[in-house]
Formats: C-alpha cells, structure tokens, sequence
C-alpha cells in the first residue's frame, strides 16, 4: 500500500507491506537510516521519533497509523557539517560510544529540554526511562543532558 | 574524575596521548549518518533468513526444502548439502557445522538459510522448511556432564578442557579456614546493534563481506575453508558496530551470507532482530565454583583450594581460553604460596557460551571476593585491610609460577579507594518515590530499608595468553595536504564503540606531532590486528601504530641526511613524495601450562577495585545500588574521559549480573530472548559512579598502557552483590540476586560436594586431541 507522510517537512511516499511498521516504513522505504532498530519492541528506545509531535518508538506504531501525518526524526535535528546542540553536547560530554542508541537519545532529550529546560537528575532519569544503553553506564549521557541544557539557556549554542 | 599519576609531564601536542579529546566518529553517529551493520544495503540485494532447531538435542532425519522454495519470490534454501568446503568452524576448533547435519546439539542451531526478496517473505520462507527430527535425551546441567552415563554432546565426550594447577604446598595447614560454593547466571552481552552483514558475489568466484565482527581476520580464515575458497577470495570490510562485549568473536552469520551470496550470484543481506540475536551469539559461561581459603590468624593467606565449573554449551568457541583465564585468575589478586585449583569447561546441549567482557574473570571474582569477606568476618578484620594485607605486588608469585614482572599498583588502589568519601545515608522518610528501591514502581515509602557497602577486587591479563602471539598490524602513510602533514593510518582494529580509533588517532598526533588524521577502511588489505578482545588493542593495535610512525620518521631522517623532529621541523620539503610504513607489533611471549599448571602464561596484568553502596528493601527484595566508586589501573591515560566511560559502562554490565542479567533456559532453550524478558541496566538503575585512575606504567609497553575494557565488569558483579550481603546479613551465593533470595522465597544455593576431576589429558583442550584444531590456533602459531 502506498503510505504518505510528511518527513521533517516534506511530503514523502512508499509503497509498503500493510504490516510494515513506522520504523521499516522510515529504514527501508525512505531510507531514513538514522532511526535505529535494537529491539523492535518499544522497550529499546532507539527508533524514537517524533509523530504529530508526540515521541513514539516507532517499532510499535504501523506505518499505516501515520498516513497523512507529521513525522520527525533525528536527521532533521542536525547533519554532519552543522549537527544540532544537543547532538554537539553529547559527543563533547562523551555520552556517545558505540552510538547505537544515541539518535534515540538525542530526540527523547531534544523532547525532554523543549518540556523543562533545567532538568534535575531524577527528572532525567525519568524521562530517559525508556532508553536504553549498553556502554555507557549513563552517567555521561545525563552530562550530556546538562551541558546541552546549560548552553540552550544560555543561548550558546 | 582525578588522574593520579606517577608519569611525569612529557611533552605534549594538542589533542594527543593524554588529552580527553571527544570521540572521532562521535558526530556521525550522534546525527544519525554512520553507518551501522543493520544499514548495510546494496540494489537488487536479496534478503536472508535463518531456520533454527527448536530442539536442544535431536537427530536430523531429514530437512525438505521444497515448501520454502515454491514460495515466488525465495531465490535459495541451502542446508549442510550446500556447503562446499569444510562442514564445520570455530573460533578455537572446528566443532560447530557451518549448518546442522545429522543432529543439532542446542536449540537455535542453524539447519537451513533463506535467501528472498524481501525481508518477511524470507522469515515465512524459512519457517516453511520442514525439518524431521528425531529427538535425543538433552544434556541441560554442567555437574551432570562429568557424570559417566550423561548423554554425550560429542562423540568424543563431555568435557571440552581440564585446567589443573597445583602449586607449592596443596596439603599445607592454615589457622583458619573458610569456604564457600558460588553460582554465576549466563549473562547476555546484548549489544544494542544486532549482527548484520551484506555478502556480495565477485567476478572473481570470491565473495565481499561486510560484516560487524570482532576480528576480521580470524573470519575470514573460518569463511574460506567452509567456502572452499582461497583466503584472498574472500575479502571482509568492517560495517558499523553497535557495541560488541565479545558477542562478534565467533562467527555468527558470517558463512551463511556468504553461502547465499554465491548461490544466488546476488548480494545478500542477513541481519538479525533482538530475538535472533540472542540465539545466534555466544553468553558468559553459567558457573559453579567451590573455595576453599586458608589463612593465618592474622590475615595472610595461605592456601586457596578451587574446583571451577564452566557450562561451555554445545560448541568450543573460545571456551579453553576463557577456562584457562578463570583458573588462572581463581585465587584473585592476592598473593598466596600454596593453591590447588582445578577448572573444567563441559559440553551440554545448553546454548555455546563463548566470549564476554571479562573472559572468565568476573564469575571467579564473584567467588574469591566472597571468600575474602567471609574471611574478614571470621578474623574481625576490616575487609579492606585484609585486601590490602595480601595485596599482588610487583615481584608477586601467582598460584601459576608466574612472576609479575610489570606494574601491579594494588595497595595504592586500595588506599585511593578508601580514601573516596562514602556519601551519607538518606532519611529513610520523605523522598522522592524515585530514590526508593523500586524507583519508578512507585513501591515503597522506605519501611524496610537497609543500606549496606561492598568491595570488589579483582585483576585481569591484558592481550591473548598461554603462549599466542597475537600481534597486530598497522600502517601509516604520512602526506602533505593543504594545511600541513596528514597522517593516514590504516588497521584491521576494530573499533567497536569503546573509542580505538580516537586513541589511535592521538597517538599519531603525538608521535608525528601533528593535528590531521585520517583513517583507511578497516578491511583485510591489511594483515591482522588480532581480536578486540582481552582488554588489548589500546596496547597492540597503538603499538603498531606507534611502531609505524617511527618508522616514517626514520624515512624522513634519512630524507633529511639527519635526525628529524616531527614536532619541531618543517616536513613539507620532506614529503615530496608522501611515506608509508607498515610495522607489526608482538607483545613479550608468554608460555603454555605444564602439568602442574605452572608457566608463564599472561603477558600483564591490569587491577581493578570498586565499592558499591547499596539499600535494600528487604520485605521486597528489591535493591537499589546508591553510589559505586571505582578506582582503575590504567598504566597510563590516552584518554581520561574515555577511560571513565568505560569504567562507566563497564560497571553497569557487572551491576546487571549482580541483580538483573539472566538468561533462563527451559529444556535448554533461551526463555527471555528479549529486551522485555532479559533487563538491562536501564538510567534509572545505574546510580552516580565516581572514578579514580592510578598511572603506574606497564614496562616494555607503548606509553605503558594497560587495558582497561573489562575490569570494571569483572569487579562490579562482587562489589554490588557483597553490599547486598551486608545490608541483609544473607549469604547470597549466586549472582544475580533475585527478589526471592531476598525476601527468604529462595534458600541459597548449594553443592553437596566437590564434583570429581575428569580424567582428559590435563591442560590440552580435548577437541585439539580429537584433531579438530584451526581458528585462532592456526593463525596465531602461523600453521593457517
């Protein structure tokens, strides 16, 4: 079936398995790789992304279900040449090892500091719950989360 | 974080060794465009999908592959039929088939690969391939493969290695006595990213692999002989890597891509989900020990009696070597003239274990740490001070015979350790519900709380042992670009998420004193880097780079007609032509075991010491680790935040073992093959952890590195589960602590007796009698 949705501001369109989820939809039908698929079960948190504004894991939401829809995801969050704040902090703080569950990362705390923009560390672990990392122990991704706070405030960048 | 050196400030360049530089490959992956193993993608490739057993032990009757082929759409379903070379591989000895034939000794096992159009035509495709099997009585428990009517995994039995070593005095009296049985869960390693590879067919016949592994190398050594090509027709890139803990040391889809790469003349891309990946890598062996320490009254050690049992599966992966670790490592880091330590690693139907951060360490700390406990307690001795009375130094004699000829900075540790302030306890009434055991449950209100501290010691041999030369390769080709020299480095090292490449990085900054370089992809152009494995490419694949660019400078002294230095002359009239040099580096040459188990048989050794504060609920069993201070021999600091980040990482894998990581297994097969079954540590379990590092340079090594990527696991799993024990009063001799031993639901476990030795030929590994060698063995001694 032929899925339509709007991709960090552009309308984009695949034609799909119907059971093929918002991930796959994202990886394989636009070839959107930054989203990433460790557990394929919503427990994982790397393929968050933004839909209709709300942070989904988007292993757990049909394609279909975004038909018509606003999608965001990491790549409209910074490139290479001029990656985003909260991107520059993370690999500044050393929150990034092997990186497989940075892009995640990035968007639930890119979502986290738009809701509070000095959160504690316990509103930080709760907020980032749902994210998992196998390398870095956490401790320097909520550095991150701080030094990327800090210099929104600021207005550093 | 503090450095706490006794290297005296060398001369440094910007961004060079010492410096906390952030991580090279840092801004790909943090927007998204560094390419992963799972995005990996060619046009017009096909799709694979694997058909495994879900029996632990049967026969193979038959496997019909007609239903899968008749699906449109499904290009090629092989078996062991198809593979042309050599129907088995392995990391150590080739016992494990490429794809089942006759029977299938675990359940997971692959029998049969799909290659398809797309990825969930080929999932239905390789459940439609009808395997008849004929089911055998499973082999499921470690203590009953050493007993003689156990089923047989092997034709040649069930016990895959026997480590005996015996040394000084076995017999020797002590005033006191302590002793305990121990039991350590199968741990999974659970990368985030799962095993992908892409297989492309060559005009050649050969085929080109993209694949995440450890070690290249060793690989492609497996690939070819089942492939029936020659080495250099099989070429393997490194694709990205989403973490490793020594999942990626064995082959996993390696050969089966390949297989259908050739097959279909189309390239192949096999990747696996969470559930997959579970079964198709190898788990820390499940382990039993029973100690037994005897001491003078006042706190020397005299004797350390040690029986090991290490569950290693259905197949050898590099089981011997991680046996041969935890035997050596058994009396823990502390000096003791007399030992008696036998370990065996069995064959069961269980799934292969194989390589995990830490090798074989942790499960022993597990145990000798307890016993040191249990020893303080028995001589009212402060824990630490026991420790440190018996503390390894330089000049130590280790149960093998080994003499520690390099740095050993234990005492300090100890004392840096002691000295790191113990926060204060919290009113129990009043927080947050989040800063309860439970947290985010919502359980608790702090009724029955309990806070406790615990200590882990522990140490670990850096680099490959008992007599490998597991040397690594590496050029550097020094140009003039536009702004200056650039250096371009080229290895077969893999970087798998721990931050070689950015050591390396600095390292040729240092040695050629400049800012630029560059990296050539990590493919098997190249000769060996060895494993990134055992705590050692820091040393090996930096030496090698090392190596190389003082090879350059010699060239461009020669250049000159004198002796250049790189960070005070100018290159550019030098680097006419660009130069490359390309240098090995062996690490010193260790020995195997004799009969008494003596020998020199680990090149260094590296130290590492935690403490961990926990409370406890102890009406429900939950716990909540508070804090965990760590203090790390380093040999020195390429890079301190990088050394801190896996300290980091490395202690919330040991805390997961302490009270979380389990894979359980029902008539052998994985039960919790996902990441809602099997919990990891999330950020709302793993508590603040403060570090220290000790510089005490290694002798006769680059820089004096030691390596530092397994030493906090190893320790954590101890400090974690001993602070438990000292907020509950409990014995708790298995890791990980569920609930149940908590709250009184579990009894601790317990052995009856010692099991008896086996009577293989002791030290050798028994496949390598039965003539099953190859694999590292082959590679590393040059016979390949």
């Amino acid at each position: 079936m032929l899925i339509r949705v709007r991709v960090n501001g552009q309308w984009r369109e695949a034609d799909c398995w119907p059971g093929v989820s918002l991930l796959g939809y994202l990886r394989d039908g636009l070839q959107l790789r930054g989203t990433k698929n460790a557990c394929e079960q919503g427990e994982c948190g790397s393929c968050s992304v933004w839909l209709n504004g709300q942070v989904v894991c988007a292993c757990l939401v049909l394609a279909a279900q975004a038909d018509g829809g606003e999608v965001r995801t990491i790549e409209a969050l910074g490139d290479e040449g001029s990656p985003g704040l909260v991107q520059r902090a993370f690999v500044e703080a050393g929150a990034v090892q092997c990186g497989f569950c940075t892009p995640g990362l990035i968007v639930a705390v890119t979502d986290l500091l738009h809701h509070d923009p000095d959160p504690s560390d316990e509103t930080v672990r709760e907020a980032l719950a749902g994210n998992l990392c196998r390398c870095t122990g956490y401790q320097k991704i909520i550095d991150g989360v701080h030094l990327a706070a800090s210099r929104a405030r600021q207005g550093t960048t | 974080m503090s450095v706490i050196s006794t290297v005296p400030a060398t001369e440094r360049v910007a961004g060079g060794v010492g410096d906390s530089v952030p991580r090279i490959d840092g801004i790909p992956k943090a927007v998204g465009t560094f390419a992963y193993a799972s995005d990996l993608w060619a046009d017009g490739m096909l799709y694979g999908a694997t058909t495994r057993s879900p029996h632990a032990s049967a026969r193979v009757v038959s496997v019909d592959t007609g239903p899968a082929l008749a699906l449109p759409g499904v290009h090629a379903v092989l078996t062991a039929a198809d593979v042309p070379g050599k129907p088995t591989f392995g990391l150590e000895f080739a016992d494990e088939p490429a794809l089942a034939f006759d029977r299938v000794r675990y359940a997971g096992e692959p029998v049969a690969v799909v290659a398809a159009d797309d990825p969930e035509l080929a999932r239905r495709a390789a459940g439609l391939v009808v395997v008849d099997y004929e089911l055998l009585p499973p082999l499921l428990d470690m203590t009953e493969a050493l007993s003689p009517g156990a089923p047989k995994v092997h034709q040649f039995g069930n016990v895959l290695r026997h480590v005996h070593i015996c040394h000084g005095d076995p017999d020797a009296g002590a005033e006191v006595w302590v002793e305990g049985y121990y039991e350590t869960a199968m741990q999974d390693n659970a990368p985030l990213g799962p095993e992908g590879g892409l297989a492309v067919p060559a005009p050649d016949g050969g085929v080109d692999l993209q694949v995440n592994t450890q070690w290249l190398h060793v690989d492609r050594q497996q690939i070819a002989a089942c492939l029936r090509l020659p080495e250099e027709q099989v070429r393997i890139t490194l694709a990205g890597m989403g973490g490793a803990f020594g999942a990626r040391e064995d082959i996993h889809l390696q050969i089966h891509a390949c297989l259908l790469a050739l097959a279909t003349g189309r390239p192949v891309k096999l990747e696996y989900g969470r559930e997959e990946s579970f079964r198709g890598h190898r788990h820390r062996h499940p382990s039993r020990l029973w100690l037994r320490h005897g001491a003078t009254r006042d706190g020397r050690l005299v004797s350390v009696h040690a029986r090991l049992l290490l569950d290693g599966g259905a197949y050898s992966s590099s089981s011997p070597a991680v046996l041969g670790n935890a035997s050596t490592l058994a009396a823990g880091p502390y000096e003791v003239p007399n030992a008696l330590i036998d370990g065996t690693v069995v064959y069961t139907n269980n799934p292969p274990c194989g390589a995990m951060r830490g090798f074989g360490a942790p499960q022993v700390c597990f145990g000798h740490e307890a016993q040191l406990d249990k020893l303080a307690a028995a001589l009212q001795i402060d824990p630490l001070e026991l420790r440190r009375r018996n503390a390894l130094r330089t000049g130590s004699v280790l149960p093998t015979g080994q003499v520690i000829r390099g740095s050993a900075p234990m005492s300090e540790m100890i004392d840096v350790l002691a000295a790191m302030p113990v926060p204060a306890a919290e009113p129990a009434a009043g927080r947050d519900p989040m800063r309860y055991p439970g947290g985010a449950g919502n359980v608790s209100r702090g009724e029955c709380l309990r806070r406790g501290i615990g200590y882990g010691i522990g140490f670990k041999n850096v680099a490959y042992s008992e007599g490998f030369d597991d040397s690594a390769q590496a050029s550097v080709r020094l140009s003039q670009g536009p702004d200056g020299p650039v250096a371009q480095i080229q290895t077969a090292a893999v970087e798998c998420g721990q931050g070689l490449l950015t050591v390396l990085t600095q390292i040729a900054r240092t040695e050629l004193g400049l800012r630029e370089v560059t990296f050539r992809s990590h493919d098997t152009t190249i000769g060996s880097a060895g494993s990134t494995s055992a705590s050692r490419q820091t040393m090996m694949a930096g030496g090698a780079v090392q190596q190389a660019c003082r090879a350059v400078i010699a060239e461009l002294s020669r250049r000159a007609g004198r002796p250049i230095d790189p960070r005070q002359d100018d290159l550019a009239d030098l680097l006419g032509q660009p130069v490359e040099r390309t240098e090995v580096y062996h690490h010193r040459r260790t020995t195997g075991f004799d009969a008494d188990g003596q020998g020199d048989i680990h090149v260094s050794f590296v130290f590492g010491a935690e403490r961990a504060i926990v409370e406890v609920d102890t009406e429900l069993g939950l716990v909540r680790v508070v804090q965990i201070d760590a203090v790390q021999d380093v040999g020195l600091a390429i890079n301190p935040a990088a050394v801190a980040g896996q300290i980091e990482g490395g202690t919330a894998m040991g805390l997961g073992l302490a009270v979380m990581e389990e894979i359980r297994l029902t008539g052998g097969r994985i039960a919790n093959a996902s990441f809602t079954d099997y919990l990891i540590p999330t950020i709302l379990d793993v508590p603040p952890i403060s570090s220290e590092l000790v510089e005490d340079p290694e002798p006769g090594v680059p820089y004096g590195v030691k390596g530092i990527g397994e030493s906090a696991t190893i320790v954590a799993t101890a400090a974690v589960v001993a602070a438990i024990r000292d907020a509950t009063g409990m014995e708790l001799n298995r890791a990980p602590v569920r609930p149940d031993d908590i709250v009184g639901l579990r009894a601790a476990a317990t052995a009856a007796q010692w099991p008896p030795n086996p009577d293989p030929p002791w030290q050798v590994p028994v496949p390598e009698v039965a003539g099953l060698g190859m694999g590292q063995q082959q590679l590393m001694t040059g016979t390949s």
